[in-house]
């Protein structure tokens, strides 16, 4: 299948990873930002396959996996409400909030409905002039387009009752974040293909300079990784900091200039709460005021809502790449994926979630 | 008696949609509730069906439920996935289907038109593989508590004196074939499920597999250790299941598993990994090393196996687990889901 099939090819990979094992010369810490990399990783057992001089740590860019517990308990609430059909990408249905995720609130009867895309939610709308309509609309750069486009149909179409529960986050910011902690042991960032292909990657080059970072924009394939990886440990042997891109089949240096003009009119920047991580200044998307009434936080009163993370989870810690999965207490234990005590362990880009489905542990295996 | 739920209730108070997936939840209510309630030594060996000592006749007994949404599909319906179904859990015990029930429990406002198909629907499929209904129940509900139709059916079936397949018989050595292109029926059904709709000519692989399975028991006999039909959960759960009940691991070569590329198309957009998603006409032979090449020329050489594959092998390391070695020479662990996947966000 193209596009799928050459970025797939062993043999290829096999050349890639002998450049790699003849360029690194010590030891080096790399962060791939996106859990959808981090899902390519595990999954295809690339971790395994590179040099011990490597470590790669797993970012922050699991949108189910940042989303602030308030807002998850806030997203349940509404979805209790009987006049409501309450949507979302199917991932965040199974985030533990407080005491309850949304697939329990649909096991006792709530109209919780998975969708493929906010377009869907808004026909929903339409299809329903009776019910509020609400979808969840969380994700970073990657998702605001469609976010944003259904918002604007909505008020093209001027539906009265469709509102979305907004937790957008953006890259950048946390991606500072992280640099300037004084724990902070990544050395070269694999940056999220996705978001760059809306984004561009421009917003990267100041980071770079002012950090000393190498920074390449990567892809989600096998190959994509191996290449990233390559190439952001050429920079760091020669001691460049620069952006490059990986991902030139999608990624342009501007981005999709449309979709940030349509994203720019339908939100603006706010500081905004990552859950494990904390309060990030200027981190994430809220709804423009012209857009107020679209936004499911102002048009229901769900009253005060008392908040509880589990003692155990250590979320922060994996989101900011100071701990691995396996050395939480928990990991296995107590949080599984039928039982998750924090969001890593419950969509396929979360860091915990992919090493419990796919790794390969303490087992040792002739090949 | 047992007094209290076996299942903790701090845990699941309620049954969730993950308790019907075939994955991990599945097997807790299975394994936790069930059989220990149930308690006998035929049910014991968790198999597709029972396999029960008849006057000295080995006869094997399955029975299956449908709820399939929509109720036509492209490809079949819910009627003939009833017949198909049960008569595939009998054939995976290595035995001729002989009778068949079926009982429909129908919901108040059901078309009469759309009834009409599904019977006739049954009984074209139940024709084709030459086995009768021979007895049914009907049951109507109130509008809203049911989903248009559900069918149950069960089956009996006679087991050939040269078949002698069980979960627990595979052995250190054996090789892992699949009959065809797999997640078919799953990727289908998605296609048309209201809110996911997306164009593709994908049908289901909704077959009987009774007359494949008969052609490979002439061919190998006893050297057929295992037959699975990789239903609900997909691949990865019936190789999950199969290692765990037999304490050997399982070892499969991701690239030689057969996918069309329709199907691995809507995957990789959807996000899902085919090897969770369901099957209704195809099955995974595990056979001894000597027989497996003559069981795929005996595969291949029948309509439904044209592209039967070997996809991996039965090895003494990680006993219970499945492993997998990736497209690029990577391994991984194919491990049982929770419950059904979830499409992810980007």
């Amino acid at each position: 299948m193209k596009y799928i099939d050459e970025y797939r090819n062993e043999a290829d990979a096999q050349k890639v990873l002998a450049v790699i094992r003849r360029t690194v010369t010590r030891p080096w810490t790399l962060m791939e930002i996106c859990g959808g990399q981090t899902h390519t990783l595990i999954k295809f057992g690339i971790d395994r396959l590179l040099p011990e001089q490597i470590t790669l740590v797993h970012g922050p860019g699991c949108p189910v996996c940042v989303t602030p517990l308030e807002l998850i308990d806030k997203a349940i609430a509404i979805a209790r409400r009987p006049d409501v059909i309450f949507t979302s990408f199917g991932d965040m249905l199974r985030v533990p909030g407080s005491h309850d995720d949304l697939l329990s609130v649909k096991a006792r009867g709530g109209d919780v409905r998975m969708v493929y895309s906010p377009l869907d939610a808004v026909k929903l709308a339409q299809k329903h002039p009776d019910k509020q309509v609400v979808f969840f609309a969380v994700g970073f750069e990657t998702t605001a387009p469609g976010n944003a486009m259904a918002v604007w149909q909505a008020r093209q179409l001027g539906l009265q009752n469709f509102s979305i529960l907004c937790s957008h986050v953006l890259v950048p910011p946390a991606m500072e974040a992280i640099l300037s902690s004084p724990m902070n042991r990544v050395q070269g960032f694999l940056a999220a293909g996705h978001v760059c292909t809306v984004m561009g990657y421009w917003e990267y080059e100041p980071i770079a300079a002012k950090y000393r970072v190498p920074i390449v924009v990567t892809g989600f394939e096998p190959l994509d990784l191996l290449q990233g990886i390559l190439m952001t440990v050429q920079q760091l042997e020669s001691g460049r900091a620069q952006v490059e891109n990986q991902y030139t089949r999608a990624v342009r240096r501007e981005g999709n200039v449309a979709a940030q003009k349509l994203v720019a009119q339908v939100f603006e920047v706010t500081d905004r709460k990552w859950r494990g991580i904390g309060e990030i200044p200027r981190s994430g998307y809220r709804l423009r005021d012209e857009f107020a009434a679209f936004d499911a936080e102002k048009r229901f009163d769900v009253g005060a809502l008392i908040v509880q993370e589990s003692s155990l989870c250590i979320a922060g810690e994996i989101l900011q790449g100071l701990k691995k999965p396996p050395a939480c207490v928990a990991f296995g234990k107590q949080c599984t994926p039928e039982h998750p005590l924090g969001a890593p362990m419950v969509s396929p880009e979360g860091a915990c979630a992919a090493y419990y489905q796919y790794a390969v542990s303490s087992i040792q295996y002739s090949d | 008696m047992i007094a209290t739920c076996p299942i903790p209730i701090s845990d699941y108070p309620h049954i969730t949609l993950a308790h019907g997936g075939g994955g991990r939840l599945t097997h807790m209510l299975i394994e936790q509730m069930f059989v220990p309630a149930f308690a006998n030594v035929a049910l014991e060996t968790l198999h597709d069906g029972a396999i029960l000592d008849v006057s000295g006749a080995r006869v094997a007994f399955s029975t299956d439920s449908f709820v399939v949404h929509p109720i036509f599909f492209p490809g079949g319906d819910i009627g003939s996935l009833a017949v198909h179904g049960t008569v595939n859990d009998l054939a995976m015990c290595g035995a001729r289907p002989l009778a068949l029930s079926s009982a429909l429990i129908l919901e108040e406002g059901l078309p009469m038109q759309d009834l009409w198909r599904i019977v006739q629907s049954m009984q074209d499929a139940a024709r084709a593989v030459g086995v009768p209904i021979v007895t049914g129940d009907t049951k109507v509900v109130d509008r809203g508590k049911g989903d248009g139709v559900f069918i149950n059916t069960a089956g009996i079936g006679i087991i050939p004196a040269h078949a002698r397949v069980a979960p627990t018989r595979a052995q250190v050595g054996d090789v892992i074939l699949i009959s065809g292109a797999i997640a078919e029926h799953g990727i289908a059904i998605m296609s048309v499920r209201e809110g996911l709709e997306f164009e593709t000519q994908l049908q289901s692989d909704s077959a009987p597999l009774h007359d494949i399975v008969a052609r490979v028991l002439e061919a190998a006999g006893e050297q057929v250790h295992v037959l699975r039909d990789p239903t609900r959960g997909g691949v990865a759960s019936a190789l999950n299941e199969i290692a765990a009940r037999a304490r050997v691991g399982i070892r499969l070569n991701e690239a030689q598993i057969p996918l069309a590329d329709a199907v691995r198309g809507a995957c990789e957009i959807l996000g899902l990994d085919p090897l969770y998603v369901a099957n209704e006409g195809k099955f995974i032979a595990i056979v001894a090393r000597e027989a497996a090449e003559q069981v795929l020329a005996t595969l291949r050489a029948h309509p439904l196996g044209k592209d039967a594959a070997i996809i991996g092998e039965v090895v003494a390391e990680h006993p219970g687990k499945v492993y997998l070695r990736s497209r690029i020479g990577g391994l991984r662990v194919v491990d049982l889901l929770s419950g059904e996947q979830l499409p992810r966000i980007c």
